[in-house]
């Protein structure tokens, strides 16, 4: 009797609200991690984790949904490092406040650097991101003035809460990490299921199709690309307050690599995916720390292994490699 | 006025002129067939009223002339009211047939990415709406039944059925078809025939490209035939079977 009746009263409400009871269902658990793991060590790594989740988050809506490969994708979380910190010292911006601008500026870096590069496809929007991740990571390496350098910044504050200030003790950053996951991957369950979701998955599955349907198909990819951005600058704000010193090397080209990765295994396109494949390759280097120098040789195994086996990614249900795979479909099907 | 209006458009893909002059006008709520032998320029003239491709010269005046659509991207094209299939299907694979039909509607809908964080009554409306008048639309294309399926897995016809659906969603006020019965067999083709009679009766032109005879001439009210990037005869599809220049283009000098 009992769990019939939970089970209507689970349907019905799963119905109304599925991606809200999704993420609780997904996320909840985590709640306890602290709890039962006491091990400080461990919740640090898992608060990684959570940064990681919303960096693959992000990136799985340029590369997952809209299908446009972003290799510069570190240099958004760096923008939001970097705003949150120089904000925070040189006017004592709280966290609260610089969390959502570091966001916002991410986002504008995005548009500005989307607006351009959007009328390029495939492989040359690869390049173009890629060379815009390297360009904002050599400025910050090299404006000494405003970022100190290679030596980066140091002294940033933490979050605090009223009178309370958060400590070197992680747990309290890792519920935080929790919280924006939360947010974040409930927000991008609601846009995958309108028809901004829709527009972008079209425009990956055919472009020129789509703008035929009457999509406006760059403005479409701005939002995806500004909305990635935003993400990833919400995540360099959280990562600068955790770390209290940022320096240029936490940003570069293997970073943007690593999260790309992440997307890929998990399946693309798929918002738990990509949580998944951020989890699987955040701490599989950590478990791996048995094999000692071997660590890193077994890691690729693996990853090469999945994706010849299951290419597309953990959870990926349809095959998706579109943009990968072939060039140019553009205006095919020209005179007959 | 006619609904669409094309005047004297070329286009030259480098040394070979693809379009001629080419001149050709569409009624509201007329069946016009556009014929000619392959490499006419046929496809070419559907992607240059669709703003796939600029035109060199000439004039594509839509809405009894109030519009012209010259350099106009083709989601604004849409817009205005010019709804399109392709000749090799270019459906959403790995979308379900009610998501494909939904994409239609977006030049149609208001809401947008805050719409949907924050989940507005306007978008509850709005997406009530579109997956409503999709599964109408799949209804009148006969597809009701398999809404919930990926695009890839259903059967050619299916497909070409499907993206007809998906250019309805649009609300064109002209539909251009380019071989809608390409690969089909003849209880499919004379499925095909009669939708396309159905739509008319929605107070929507169609242009179609076809190559087949059989069933171009009886749907068609008006039928132009090109040849070499022009048009050389337009007319009844009687008056059109028995024109000379047609007999020559299609099966050479005698």
């Amino acid at each position: 009797m009992a769990p019939r009746a939970f089970n209507n009263f689970f349907a019905k409400h799963y119905k109304k609200h599925p991606f809200f009871l999704q993420v609780f269902l997904f996320l909840f658990p985590f709640v306890f991690f602290p709890l039962i793991d006491k091990n400080i060590y461990h919740i640090d790594l898992m608060t990684n984790v959570g940064i990681y989740v919303l960096l693959a988050m992000g990136l799985n809506v340029v590369v997952g949904f809209a299908g446009l490969l972003n290799l510069g994708y570190a240099a958004f979380f760096a923008i939001g490092a970097y705003t949150y910190a120089l904000l925070n010292i040189h006017w004592g911006i709280s966290f609260w406040i610089g969390l959502p601008l570091a966001g916002l500026l991410s986002m504008f870096f995005g548009l500005v650097i989307g607006i351009p590069s959007m009328r390029v496809r495939g492989d040359y929007l690869a390049i173009t991101t890629l060379g815009f991740g390297e360009i904002i990571r050599i400025a910050f390496n090299n404006l000494d003035a405003w970022t100190g350098g290679p030596n980066g910044l140091l002294g940033i504050d933490r979050p605090a809460i009223g009178p309370w200030r958060f400590s070197v003790n992680p747990t309290p950053y890792f519920y935080l990490a929790l919280f924006l996951v939360a947010v974040t991957a409930y927000l991008l369950f609601r846009m995958s299921d309108s028809k901004i979701g829709r527009a972008l998955v079209a425009i990956r599955e055919d472009e020129l199709a789509a703008s035929c349907m009457g999509i406006p198909t760059l403005k479409v990819k701005l939002y995806a690309f500004g909305l990635s951005s935003f993400i990833a600058g919400v995540a360099g704000a959280l990562f600068a307050s955790k770390q209290t010193i940022i320096t240029p090397d936490s940003f570069d080209f293997v970073l943007s690599v690593l999260i790309l990765a992440m997307v890929v295994l998990g399946g693309m396109g798929n918002i738990w995916g990509s949580a998944l494949g951020a989890l699987v390759l955040g701490v599989l280097p950590e478990v791996l720390r048995g094999f000692a120098s071997y660590r890193m040789l077994i890691f690729g195994i693996i990853v090469i292994l999945m994706m010849s086996f299951r290419p597309q990614g953990i959870l990926g249900g349809q095959l998706i490699r579109r943009e990968l795979n072939s060039r140019h479909k553009e205006a095919g099907d020209a005179a007959s | 006025m006619p609904l669409l209006e094309v005047k004297a458009v070329s286009k030259n893909f480098g040394g070979v002129a693809a379009l001629k002059e080419m001149s050709l006008s569409v009624n509201a709520n007329e069946i016009v067939g556009l014929i000619g032998p392959n490499g006419a320029g046929k496809t070419s003239f559907f992607n240059c009223v669709t703003g796939l491709i600029p035109v060199d010269g000439g004039q594509i005046l839509f809405d009894k002339g109030l519009l012209c659509l010259n350099g106009f991207p083709s989601n604004k094209i849409l817009e205005a009211g010019i709804a399109r299939t392709f000749q090799n299907l270019r459906i959403f694979k790995n979308m379900t047939l009610l998501e494909n039909v939904a994409v239609g509607f977006h030049s149609r809908t208001r809401s947008g990415l805050m719409d949907a964080f924050l989940k507005t009554q306007r978008l509850r409306r709005e997406e009530k709406m579109i997956f409503e008048e999709s599964t109408k639309l799949l209804r009148f294309m006969g597809l009701e039944s398999q809404g919930n399926e990926i695009a890839s897995n259903l059967p050619y016809g299916s497909q070409k059925r499907l993206e007809i659906a998906r250019a309805l969603a649009c609300g064109p006020k002209l539909l251009l078809l380019d071989e809608p019965v390409a690969g089909m067999n003849p209880t499919e083709k004379e499925e095909i025939i009669a939708l396309i009679r159905k739509i008319r009766e929605k107070n929507i032109a169609v242009l179609i490209i076809e190559h087949d005879m059989q069933v171009i001439m009886p749907l068609s009210d008006r039928v132009v035939v090109m040849d070499q990037g022009g048009k050389i005869a337009e007319g009844t599809p009687d008056e059109v079977q028995k024109n000379p220049r047609v007999i020559e283009a299609y099966l050479g000098e005698g």
